[in-house]
Formats: C-alpha cells, sequence, structure tokens
C-alpha cells in the first residue's frame, strides 16, 4: 500500500510541478509543453491509483506476475505503437513529399510549412516508429535468448511510457517551432534531459536482464542491441550538451560553435544511422530471420569480426557528411576511408543474414514474412554499398546537397528499416495475442509488393532527381558560365517529385493493409485463405527457465 | 547450455554448440572474398591517408604526399578559369558599353556572361524568363521606365532605383494622391477611367472625361499631357497596356492612392564593372532593347526604335 501511495504521490508532484512550470513559463511554448507533461502526470496518477487492486492489498496479497511466463505486457504495447507511429510518420511523409511538388499544402501557416513537419515526419519514422520497433523487440528477444523474465518490469513499463512522453513532446514541440536546429536531434533541452532518463533506464533494464539470464552466452542480437543503447546514450548526451537562456523557457544554446558544432552534429547523425538504424534493426535481424526461417545463423566467426569492425568504423564516419566544407581536410579524408573501409563489416549482416536461409531458400517462394526479410536484406546490401560510395569525394561533389542522398536514406529506410520492422511485427502479433497465425498471410503478401514497388519508385525517382540536380548544378557551357539557375533545377524536379510521392503512397497504403492485418489478428480473426507456409510456434516452449530457487521474490 | 556441436544437414557445417531459443550458430568460416574485400578497403584506406592529408598533429595535421588541399584546388579551378576568361573580360572592359554591338564577338560573350550573371543575381525579383512580375518589371519587352539603351540600362543596374544610400541612384516619388487627400475617391476613379480609356481597355465615359481634366492637372506634369510617360521621372507610359502592378481598376486606384515606389539595389557594391555590363549587354538583348543615340544609328535594327 505504501509503494501505491509513493508512485501517486509522486506522479501527483510531478503534475504539480510542471503545472507550476506552466504557469511561470518564459514563452508559449514551453508552457504548452509543460501542460502536457502535467496532463500525463494526472493520466499516470489516476491510472495508478484506479488500476489498483485493492482487495489483494487489503488481504495483504503480494501481487506476483507468473514467472513461468516471460514479460509481454510492454511488448504488446510497443507493437501498437510501433504500428500507430509508422502511420503517422508515413502519413507525415507522404504529406510533406506532396509539399514539395505542391507548396500550396504548405497552407500557409507556420504550423502546418514544410520546415516543421520536416522533423515531425523523420522523428515520427526514426524515433517513433524505429524507436518503438526497437524497444518492444530488444525486451522480447532478450527475454527469449536469455531465457529469464525482464530484470526491472516496472521500470520497463516507465521506459515505454517515458518513452511516449518524449515522442509527443519532441513531436507538439516541432509544431509549435521548438527546435535546436539539429537534424535529428531538434528536441530542446529539457525533452533531452527526459529522453537520458527514460534511456538510462532503458540501459538498466536490458543490461540487467543480460546479468540474470540462464544462458552461458549472450547471443549476437543481444550485442548488436546493447552497442545501440550504450552508443546512443552517449551520442544523445553530448551533441545535445547545450545552456538553457531561462530553467522556464523553451531555448536553449548549444555548447558548441561553428564548424565544432556542426562535426559534433554530424558524429551524431551519423551514428544515429550506424547504431539505431543499423546495429539496433541487424540486432533484429539476428533473431527474427534465424527464427522465421527456422535455420541456424551462417557464421558465428563472420558475426564476431563484423560485429566489432562495424561498431568501430562505425563512429569515425560522421565527418562525411561534411565533405567540401569548413571541416578541415584531414578530418575529411578520415571520414571518407573510415566510411570505405565500413563497406565490408556492414555487408557482414548482410550475409549472414541472407545465407541463413541457406536450405530454406524456398520459403521466399512461399512465406511472405520470409520474403519481406530477405527484401529487407538485400535492401540493407544496397544501401550499405551506397553509402561508402557517396562518401568517396569525387562522387560527393556531385551527389552532396542533392536528392540523391534523400534516395539513398530512404532506399535504406523504407527497405531495410521498415521492411525488416513489419517482418518482426507480423512475427511478433500472433505470438504475443495468442493467435494460431496472422489474420492474414496472403495480405501480408500484399503488403510486400506494395512497399516494394513504393520503395523502387521512390528510389528510382530521387536517384534521377538527385544526379540531374548535381548535373545542372555543375553544368558549365563553352563560355565558361554556368548553364542552369538554381530554380531551373528546381523546376525540373517536379515531375520526379510526383513520382516520390507516388511511391511513397503505395508504401503507406501496404502499412495500411498492415494495420488492418494486425488489428484483426489482436481481435483472434482468421481470414479464410489458401494457406501459405509460416513458421512453427509452439508456446509451450516459450517460457522463461525458472531459476532453481525463487526464495526471493522481486517486489 | 552445454555444447552440443552437429553437423547441420542441409549445409553440411558444423554447428558452434551454442543454442538461444532454439537458433543456432553454424561454424562457416568468414567468406573468402568478403575478407579479400574488406583488406583491400583498408589498404585502400592507408594510401589515401599517406596520399592526402589525413592525421592530425599538436601544430596542424600531415599535408599528404601530393600537397593537395580543398582550397588549393578550388583556387586552382578558379585562377584557371579566371586565366580562361581574362582576354575576353578585359577587352569587353575597355570597350565604352554603346560601342560594344560594333564588335559582335564582344557583344556575344557579354551577352552570355550576363546571362549567367542574371541568373544568380536577378532572377529572384524579374523571374528567371526575365518576365517580371506584379511591382517587378518586365525586361522582354520594350517598355522602359528609365530608358532601354545600353548606357541607361547599365547606369540603372550599376546606381539602382530610389536606392537611399546612393546618391545617384534612379529616383522619383509619385505623390500618394488619395493618401495624401490630393484627390478624392471619386476622383480618383475618373482618372482610373481616364487612364483605363487612353490605354485602350475602357469605353470613353463621362467618368473618363472628368478623368482627363483631372489627369491634366495632377498626372501630365510626370506622365505627359498624353500620358505617354516620361523617363527622366521614371513615370511609366499609361497608354500602352503594359502595367507594373496591374490594370484592373482596383489596383489603378490603389497605384493612384497610395503611390508606388520600387527600389533597386545598386549593384555596383556587388558586382564588378564588367559584370555591370555584360548584364546590360543581356538585358538589352532581351527583346527590347534601344539603339544608343550614337553618332551611326544605322547599325542598330531599325524595329528597336520607339
Amino acid at each position: 500500500m505504501t509503494g501505491l501511495t509513493m508512485r501517486a504521490g509522486s506522479f501527483l508532484c510531478a503534475a504539480l510541478l510542471a503545472f507550476m512550470a506552466a504557469a511561470f513559463a518564459a514563452d508559449a511554448g514551453f508552457a504548452i509543453h509543460m501542460t502536457i507533461v502535467c496532463l500525463a502526470a494526472l493520466i499516470a496518477c489516476w491510472a495508478t491509483i484506479s488500476r489498483a487492486d485493492y482487495t489483494a492489498i487489503a488481504r495483504g496479497i503480494l501481487h506476483m506476475p507468473d514467472a513461468g511466463r516471460y514479460d509481454d505486457d510492454v511488448i504488446r504495447w510497443g507493437v501498437i505503437a510501433t504500428v500507430f507511429w509508422g502511420m503517422a510518420g508515413f502519413l507525415a511523409g507522404l504529406f510533406i513529399a506532396l509539399q514539395l511538388a505542391f507548396p500550396v499544402l504548405n497552407l500557409g501557416l507556420e504550423y502546418t510549412s514544410f520546415g516543421r513537419l520536416r522533423p515531425l515526419h523523420t522523428s515520427a519514422v526514426i524515433f517513433a516508429f524505429g524507436g518503438n520497433a526497437l524497444i518492444a523487440t530488444s525486451f522480447y528477444v532478450v527475454q527469449r535468448t536469455c531465457r529469464v523474465r525482464l530484470a526491472f518490469p516496472g521500470l520497463a513499463k516507465f521506459v515505454f511510457w517515458g518513452y511516449q512522453l518524449f515522442i509527443v513532446l519532441a513531436a507538439t514541440g516541432y509544431l509549435l517551432g521548438i527546435t535546436e536546429a539539429k537534424e535529428y536531434a531538434e528536441p530542446e533541452w529539457y525533452v533531452d534531459l527526459w529522453l537520458t532518463i527514460v534511456w538510462v533506464a532503458y540501459l538498466a533494464v536490458f543490461a540487467g536482464t543480460i546479468v540474470r539470464r540462464s544462458e552461458p552466452h549472450i547471443y549476437v542480437a543481444n550485442w548488436f542491441y546493447l552497442s545501440f543503447i550504450l552508443t546512443i546514450a552517449m551520442l544523445h548526451i553530448v551533441n545535445n550538451l547545450s545552456m538553457p537562456v531561462s530553467l522556464l523557457g523553451s531555448k536553449s544554446y548549444s555548447a558548441f560553435a561553428g564548424v565544432q558544432d556542426a562535426l559534433t552534429q554530424w558524429w551524431y547523425g551519423h551514428n544515429a544511422v550506424g547504431f539505431f538504424l543499423t546495429a539496433g534493426f541487424l540486432a533484429m535481424m539476428y533473431y527474427f530471420v534465424p527464427k522465421q526461417a527456422e535455420r541456424p545463423v551462417y557464421s558465428y566467426r563472420l558475426s564476431i569480426i563484423h560485429f566489432w569492425s562495424l561498431i568501430f568504423m562505425y563512429i569515425w564516419a560522421g565527418p562525411h557528411h561534411l565533405h567540401y566544407t569548413a571541416l578541415p581536410d584531414w578530418a575529411q579524408t578520415l571520414g571518407m576511408v573510415f566510411s570505405v573501409m565500413l563497406w565490408m563489416p556492414s555487408w557482414g549482416g548482410m550475409i549472414n543474414g541472407l545465407m541463413t536461409l541457406n536450405g530454406a531458400w524456398d520459403k521466399v517462394r512461399t512465406d511472405p514474412i520470409i520474403r519481406m526479410m530477405v527484401m529487407a536484406l538485400a535492401f540493407y546490401g544496397m544501401s550499405t554499398f551506397e553509402g561508402p560510395m557517396l562518401s568517396i569525394k569525387s562522387v560527393n561533389s556531385l551527389s552532396h546537397y542533392t536528392d540523391w542522398t534523400i534516395g539513398h536514406v530512404h532506399s535504406g529506410a523504407l527497405g531495410w528499416n521498415g521492411m525488416i520492422t513489419f517482418a518482426a511485427i507480423y512475427y511478433l502479433v500472433p505470438r504475443l495475442w495468442g493467435r494460431s497465425r496472422l489474420y492474414s498471410l496472403r495480405m501480408v503478401n500484399w503488403h510486400f509488393w506494395l512497399a516494394t514497388v513504393g520503395i523502387v519508385f521512390y528510389a528510382a525517382a530521387m536517384w534521377v532527381a538527385g544526379i540531374m540536380q548535381g548535373l545542372m548544378w555543375r553544368e558549365y557551357g563553352a563560355d565558361g558560365y554556368l548553364v542552369y539557375a538554381f530554380s531551373d533545377s528546381v523546376a525540373a524536379m517536379h515531375p520526379m517529385y510526383l513520382l516520390r510521392a507516388f511511391g511513397g503512397g503505395l508504401y503507406l497504403s501496404g502499412a495500411v493493409i498492415m494495420t488492418v492485418n494486425v488489428w484483426r489478428t489482436i481481435r483472434g480473426d482468421l481470414r479464410t485463405e489458401a494457406p501459405m507456409s509460416d513458421a512453427a510456434f509452439d508456446p509451450a516452449r516459450d517460457r522463461p527457465v525458472l531459476a532453481q530457487s525463487l526464495a526471493t521474490p522481486a517486489e | 547450455m552445454a555444447d552440443k556441436k552437429r553437423i547441420d544437414a542441409p549445409t553440411g557445417t558444423q554447428t558452434v554448440g551454442h543454442e538461444w531459443d532454439g537458433i543456432e550458430e553454424l561454424d562457416t568460416p568468414m567468406p573468402r572474398w568478403w575478407l579479400l574485400t574488406f583488406y583491400a578497403t583498408i589498404i585502400f584506406s592507408i594510401g589515401y591517408v599517406v596520399v592526402y592529408p589525413a592525421l592530425p598533429g599538436l601544430t596542424g595535421a600531415t599535408k599528404g604526399t601530393v600537397g593537395w588541399s580543398s582550397r588549393g584546388e578550388l583556387d586552382k579551378t578558379m585562377q584557371a578559369e579566371a586565366a580562361r576568361k581574362a582576354p575576353i573580360l578585359s577587352a569587353i572592359a575597355a570597350t565604352p558599353i554603346e560601342q560594344l554591338p560594333a564588335k559582335p564577338q564582344l557583344m556575344q560573350a557579354a551577352v552570355q556572361g550576363g546571362a549567367a550573371a542574371f541568373k544568380t543575381h536577378c532572377v529572384q525579383c524579374h523571374g528567371s524568363g526575365a518576365a517580371g512580375s506584379p511591382g517587378y518589371p518586365n525586361l522582354n519587352d520594350d517598355d522602359w521606365l528609365w530608358g532601354g539603351d545600353l548606357k541607361a540600362i547599365e547606369y540603372t543596374i550599376t546606381h539602382g532605383a530610389r536606392n537611399p544610400e546612393v546618391a545617384t541612384t534612379r529616383t522619383s516619388l509619385m505623390p500618394a494622391f488619395g493618401r495624401d487627400g490630393i484627390l478624392t475617391k471619386g476622383q480618383i476613379e475618373d482618372v482610373v477611367s481616364h487612364i483605363r480609356t487612353i490605354s485602350g481597355e475602357e469605353k470613353p465615359s463621362a467618368s473618363a472625361r472628368r478623368g482627363a481634366t483631372l489627369f491634366e492637372a495632377n498626372c501630365a506634369v510626370c506622365h505627359g499631357p498624353a500620358g505617354k510617360g516620361m523617363r527622366e521621372f521614371g513615370a511609366p507610359n499609361l497608354t500602352d497596356g503594359i502595367w507594373l502592378f496591374g490594370g484592373d481598376r482596383e489596383t489603378l486606384a490603389r497605384t493612384v492612392a497610395d503611390s508606388r515606389k520600387g527600389v533597386m539595389p545598386a549593384w555596383d557594391h556587388v558586382l564588378s564593372p564588367v559584370t555591370i555590363k555584360m548584364l546590360a549587354a543581356y538585358v538589352h538583348s532581351l527583346g527590347g532593347g534601344e539603339a544608343t543615340l550614337a553618332p551611326n544609328p544605322a547599325e542598330r535594327e531599325p524595329g528597336a526604335v520607339e
């Protein structure tokens, strides 16, 4: 009972503090944000009080979770959040793609201008969709591969809800114009501090679970998850070092200035790609691909070498975002060579994933989830080849500042991160909700094709657009003068922007099919359809190894 | 789990012996091509680091064996380009602008150089096709506010228009007939009727006749008794159906009531005299250029003279 009172009380205190901060805020944005925090704390307080089992407390019964099952509540929430934020992020992406083709869609409002919606899109897909997928799958995978329940279940719930609060604060902040103006690190100082707390809690849950594992070895997926969690913590803290103007205001100034600021930002930005979108999603791949293919991982040795070389190389590659800028030449050189050396370490993951299908290649024909995984790995391989290539200075002099970069990012994001996440969701949903299979595997197949064709349209349009831009910008006539004005290249982009939006529309429609499929599966519906093959699932084996002595119950 | 090494049937490879939630790992060696390519990228990188600036020290970074630097490369490219263009540019600089048409080769080079400069500095207001937009004159037609021969255009670009910081700027100020209480609302409507009549957009009317009297008293001093404009005041020709801000009744009434004063920068603060000369040549070449009142006007095509 005291625990309950303490928790409810501290939520109430937080609500009060946030209310006061809103009342005395230095600017309107901060006031709105503190109001959101206040509401979140009140909801948490209400949930704590109303959902407590008072009869049990009165009889002095400690509410013990079923130790014979994995802690899956927070994972179920995470899967739903992944689907929800994915839809939001894809929709925002399609809208801003249309804004580029039809500027009238900016609607003449500051809140709906491209400059504010673009970070909303990037953060929604990377941090909300990708982040929730990573948190949910990491909690799923770490329990299964360590054969124990989560180390701190209460803290895991805090991680989930705290992370959602971070997303809401970040997203509303972008619309309100609250930004540090650092790409992929736009949220202001107080949101950064909050994320730091959430992230440290995440690390504690994940590392704590590994420490308590019932398996002698740590599975490779968990190496990748751990490197992702640790490195993101480091990147986030360093890049966001800043001094608030007022403790009750939303504005802060970075600790870095000039080219140092740019380098810190791209050290962060590139490793957000490297450790969030590569290492984290490779962790997903290392669990879900062998599970779905029901095959052993191709090469243990390759996984060790490519893991260590990947995380060692990636952290140095950031300067390639600043080729031909005020960044000193030596730093540009190092950024480029580390990117080139990164090629094979990146491909190690692709080889290990694809070759895991050795002996099960026929499943590409029959199992739509495997098909998605194969496509994800193919796009992973393509974009991790394209990345080192674009980092070469002579290629970069053509590609830099063009939409080729956007095409590159999206072949990785839509193809690799999106597809592997969809596959993981399709794997997880029937297992988490105890259904015999998905509502429809045929719909997975539809999703696969819509997404694949969508990516092809998107990436092809952006390749053409980017190379065209690069060539137009550098085209000199025989008289030694530039042939095109910048605005000529903007006008030339229009058809490519339309094709890109079309591709994005296809990708979004695939995601809509997924949402229906997930929702119907959760409801317990089964579509009557010609069967397709799927990996077997034995709920009886999906249990933690119970500790020999249960003498010291947690909580 | 205890070591449970076994031979995996489909691949014939031994497993490592670990197992997590049913996942095993094969003990396949790293693919040779993968390893060799990895080594190749490392060797390439070492070579690149030796050749190019790469390793930072306390007082600076290694310079690399070929002495390359990005600034050096830029300087070299720019100097080579400058050297290539130097003869033609100095020839253009040495030729007074009104004599350019007599030297077709120079004139052509000037037009091309001007086109490039126009794309960078002028399209923001005058549009990429130089067709202008409300408030920014169309440069393709033969309707000139301050004069359309090469010298006049060069002067306008150099000194700008209504530029408060430049004493030599093109300047004039139309009174705000409505705001300053010179004309009543009704009178302004009459003046608008008159203007739209002389520009052929309306049929003569009683209002236009009343406007004609008002025009003579208030407007003719700058726009001329026939409304054909006067370039020394930058006063537009009101009879040609070409409108800077718009020729509908509402816009014209606003122009008369509140006045307009378009501003253009004085480009001699930004651009070199030869660039301005080339810009003038380009704008002149767009279609509406007028012949300079030069000793031998026979060289200019007759159609360009108004």
